[in-house]
């Protein structure tokens, strides 16, 4: 059986959950959120990517009523929820220092939103009950914040976010104070509770690959700006600057001119006396346009002879080489002086390395393994 | 560790005496059997009895203790309010003005603020008494709980009350489940702060008690111009020692929970 795929914002019909209706936010002269425009649909796992100070945290801030847009509008369901003060909007928020009550136990951490509404005593067990099996804390709910490790407080921070099925859940950097293998581990916990629970999440992060695992669509960020929105392999594949190219993962320029030599061809000129560069590109160059190629590392081969039969192939000198275990990075000085990193997988056991420094090796490409990118 | 030298111990044995020998010797006359001060006659425990079966101390005791205990309950209502406004306020219109002017009273002249006091317990037509002592007491004490208070406010996480806000609490509520509860120890302390700086003041209490209500420090200072008699050593003894349990006692329980939270949490590093 094939599996439909989950991308409502490809359907016109389809009403976003979150709207954000030219928003702006400014702290004094100061513009944290610059005339933007976003739609985040139910049951998505949205993530803000974005460096510190691009305005991604008080986007979050907005949507839990803790800042008011200085002008647009933020709707949630159709309603504006300028007016509605954070007690009263269905959305709740996991905060990065995890803000739990250090005077209350884990149980009543977990239950204190759910006593605000008034619940019926069984109602409210039930429910706690089923948040701390959701987040395997069962034998910890009689502990104190402080009794308990930095994971499982994690998953309290979560379970008390989720305990009142929010329309909404913000999260704040929300594996930011875990290490490396827990945050990986957490990812998919986290992955798994959204789809058990079906609830809309946005997630705050500053970590490309965490947005990357997590998110249904990830909006990159910059100076109050979404640069770009998409799929987590449209954001890497084909993103649509230089800036969200090079934001993301490890990225080749190389800037020259356009020429167009044939259906969505165009030949690259970037180095006087070499071959121009063959690439692919939907997007419509003129000619003498000036323009950027971004290549990722890990679509380069690296070659001991002069590759044949193929579009791209540049001769360069290794200045380095980076081992990573998994991975080898080679840098690569070519024709200019521009230096182009070319990544192999090292998929043998200590393989003898077939390159060295100063070594003289040929790079090459596809047409469509780089990006064509305009100024 | 190196052992002490003589120069440590002279100075250390300086320091302690300069310290506590007046009080010791003072402890020490209490259990004079002599009506006489300076002449030692005897051990004795006579002043002690002879001081339950004085009415007018014991009045004044009790006076200190009611006005202690109502003062230092008001300071801390209002001093903990004035720290929550001046730490969570945001900016408002003359907000580091008045945080200037609430530390005022700290460095006042008692002498001015007692008399100040005094003109307007007259100027309003207040009969001098317990009420009046009280309101000068919160007036002064005030501050101090305020200090208290709002240097634990300044490093409270914020995120604590918008968590609570954004799991449905009204910004009442924050404060009473999640503020208050957090920073109670330092309201605890404010209020002792208070307690004991009522139970010891002498300047303000004596521009504003009246002939209706003495504390025990306006009555010990008038009792010792007219000499210093062995109950007055003896009530200095008994307050002594009531002082002494209680801070030996605080530190203890406080260092207990310190202790018990330290292994809980290296306990929960482990799991």
């Amino acid at each position: 059986m094939a599996q439909t795929v989950f991308a409502p914002w490809d359907e016109p019909a389809e009403k976003p959950l979150i709207r954000f209706r030219n928003v702006t936010k400014r702290f004094g002269s100061f513009v944290a959120i610059d005339d933007l425009t976003l739609d985040i649909f139910e049951r998505e796992f949205f993530a803000l990517l974005g460096p510190s100070g691009c305005g991604k945290t008080t986007m979050m801030r907005m949507l839990a009523g803790f800042e008011d847009p200085t002008a647009g509008a933020i709707e949630l369901a159709g309603e504006d929820i300028a007016a509605v003060p954070p007690n009263k909007r269905a959305v709740n928020m996991m905060f990065q220092s995890y803000a739990l009550f250090p005077h209350l136990s884990v149980y009543e951490n977990i239950a204190f939103g759910l006593r605000r509404d008034k619940r019926p005593k069984a109602d409210l067990d039930d429910r706690v009950a089923e948040m701390l099996k959701l987040t395997r804390l069962e034998k910890f709910a009689r502990r104190k914040p402080h009794q308990i490790s930095g994971g499982q407080r994690q998953r309290v921070a979560l379970a008390r976010s989720l305990a009142k099925a929010p329309k909404l859940l913000l999260l704040d950097e929300p594996l930011g104070a875990l290490d490396a293998k827990l945050r990986q581990a957490t990812q998919f916990e986290l992955m798994d509770i959204q789809e058990k629970t079906g609830t809309t999440f946005v997630i705050v992060t500053h970590d490309q690959e965490e947005a990357m695992t997590v998110a249904s669509r990830v909006a990159v960020m910059d100076e109050g700006r979404i640069m770009q929105v998409a799929t987590p392999e449209r954001i890497y594949e084909a993103p649509d600057s230089v800036y969200v190219a090079d934001f993301i993962g490890e990225v080749n320029i190389v800037s020259g001119r356009a020429r167009a030599i044939g259906d969505e061809r165009y030949a690259v000129e970037w180095q006087e006396g070499q071959t121009p560069l063959i690439a692919a590109s939907e997007r419509p160059f003129a000619d003498g346009q000036p323009c950027h190629l971004a290549l990722r590392p890990e679509k380069v081969a690296i070659h001991a002879e002069q590759p044949s039969d193929i579009d791209n192939a540049v001769q360069g000198k290794i200045l380095d080489i980076a081992y990573l275990g998994n991975l080898s990075t080679y840098h690569v000085e070519v024709p200019g002086g521009q230096v182009i990193k070319a990544q192999t997988a090292n998929t043998r056991r200590i393989s003898r390395r077939s390159y060295t420094w100063e070594d003289t090796v040929w790079l090459s490409w596809t047409p469509t393994a780089g990006v064509l990118l305009p100024e | 560790m190196s052992r002490l030298s003589w120069f440590n111990v002279t100075s250390l044995t300086l320091g302690f005496a300069f310290l506590y020998l007046p009080m010791v010797i003072l402890i020490i006359y209490s259990f004079n059997a002599s009506q006489l001060v300076t002449v030692w006659a005897g051990f004795s425990t006579r002043w002690y009895g002879e001081l339950l079966r004085n009415e007018a101390f014991l009045d004044a005791a009790w006076v200190t203790i009611k006005v202690a205990i109502m003062s230092s309950t008001l300071a801390t209502v209002l001093g903990t309010m004035a720290a929550y406004v001046l730490v969570r306020g945001g900016r408002f219109m003359g907000r580091t003005l008045f945080s200037g002017m609430i530390y005022a009273p700290l460095v006042m002249p008692e002498v001015i603020t007692g008399l100040s006091l005094l003109l307007l317990f007259i100027g309003i037509g207040l009969d001098r008494g317990v009420l009046t002592i009280v309101l000068a007491h919160t007036t002064f004490s005030m501050c101090f709980v305020s200090v208290v208070v709002s240097s634990r406010l300044l490093t409270f996480d914020r995120s604590l009350e918008e968590a609570a806000l954004d799991l449905g609490c009204s910004a009442f509520d924050a404060f009473r489940l999640v503020t208050l509860p957090i920073i109670a120890p330092a309201v605890v302390s404010g209020w002792l702060l208070a307690f004991t700086l009522s139970l010891d003041d002498l300047v303000i209490a004596s521009f504003t008690a009246g002939p209706a209500a003495t504390t025990l420090p306006i009555k010990i200072f008038s009792a010792v111009r007219l000499g210093v008699s062995p109950e007055i050593n003896a009530l200095s003894t008994i307050m002594i020692a009531v002082v002494t349990v209680g801070v030996i006692t605080a530190s203890l329980v406080s260092k207990r929970s310190m202790v018990r939270k330290q292994k809980e949490e290296r306990a929960a590093g482990q799991t």
